[in-house]
């Protein structure tokens, strides 16, 4: 199994930590799911920093913070330093977003944020699109990790390009590649773990389920049976039926 | 005499003048929070020594709910 960045993870899953009805339904549903990782921000001290940081050290996962919200490489290289002390990890997101209309990612901001950042010993994961020359160069520059997009964050579409991803994890087998961002139910986790992924990364899906804790295991278990599946060597779909039951010995009927 | 800097975002008006001391007027002694200046990073350990001027901005942050 691929690691990240030295570190083998029991789950495939990670999850986010927003837009949970509460502190109490978070931490439920990472128990319940199994979750590995937890992605975490930082924000303007306004109070309920010190209180959340004391929640997410109990769920007892590792953690990793992400640079979301950052539009410059400039902007994501300071936040990514502040989050390396604040959370004491050289785990970072690396979010450089280009469009706000689909969250997609900047990848010329994105390189420059990575190379710098891997410069001065982050272990980067960088949030990318399906682009295998983006991947390529962000590989050159020292990212070992991958997590191109299934769809734009939030929109709960799943894999939009199945072609773009499967590219990627025939281009780059020993990168581990997470699909992050756009997962909208346990079918598309199970799909992307299918193709050979090696982990998935959502929030909203979970946090904005009507019972997040159930969906959180829901997504849990796709993973976990798509990854199983990977590794079975899944049969090579035809266009013709082809009997499963014996012809030979049926009986005489007519 | 006192020194006016914008802390995220809003303008304060601070005793002190080196970082570490301008986080402890401002309530953030024992916080887990992380700072810039200017938009640089001031890690922990170069707080002591970190001055601020007038009309600096200082970003202090902390741990948030995020994906």
């Amino acid at each position: 199994m691929r690691d990240f960045y030295g570190v083998t993870l029991e789950s495939p899953l990670m999850l986010g930590t927003a837009q949970y009805p509460s502190p109490a339904i978070l931490a439920e549903a990472f128990r319940a799911s199994g979750a590995s990782v937890a992605t975490v921000s930082l924000r303007r001290e306004t109070g309920g920093g010190q209180d959340f940081w004391a929640l997410v050290r109990e769920l007892g996962v590792r953690i990793l913070p992400n640079t979301a919200g950052c539009h410059t490489a400039k902007e994501a290289v300071t936040t990514a330093q502040m989050a390396r002390e604040l959370f004491e990890t050289p785990w970072i997101k690396l979010e450089v977003i280009g469009h706000s209309d689909n969250l997609q990612p900047d990848p010329f901001e994105l390189l420059e944020a990575a190379r710098i950042l891997c410069e001065e010993g982050f272990q980067v994961f960088p949030y990318t699109t399906e682009d295998l020359v983006l991947a390529e160069r962000l590989v050159e520059v020292g990212c070992r990790v991958l997590m191109p997009w299934g769809a734009p964050i939030g929109s709960g579409l799943g894999l939009n390009n199945p072609y773009g991803l499967r590219s990627l994890r025939a281009y780059f087998p020993e990168i581990p590649l997470v699909v992050d961002a756009g997962l909208g139910l346990p079918s598309h986790a199970a799909e992307a773990m299918e193709l050979g992924y090696d982990a998935i990364l959502l929030n909203t899906a979970v946090a904005k389920a009507g019972d997040p804790v159930a969906m959180a295991r829901a997504f849990a278990l796709a993973a976990q049976a798509g990854r199983l599946a990977y590794e079975a060597d899944p049969m090579e779909p035809r266009d013709m039926a082809a009997p499963s039951t014996p012809v030979i010995g049926k009986a005489w009927l007519d | 005499m006192k020194i006016r800097i914008k802390v995220n975002g809003k303008e304060r008006d601070v005793q002190e003048v080196s970082l570490e001391g301008i986080l402890k007027e401002l309530g953030f002694g024992e916080a887990k929070v992380a700072t810039a200046v200017n938009g640089e990073f001031v890690p922990v350990t170069a707080r002591a020594e970190r001055r601020l001027q007038q009309g600096d901005r200082l970003e202090v942050l902390a741990p948030m709910q995020g994906g």
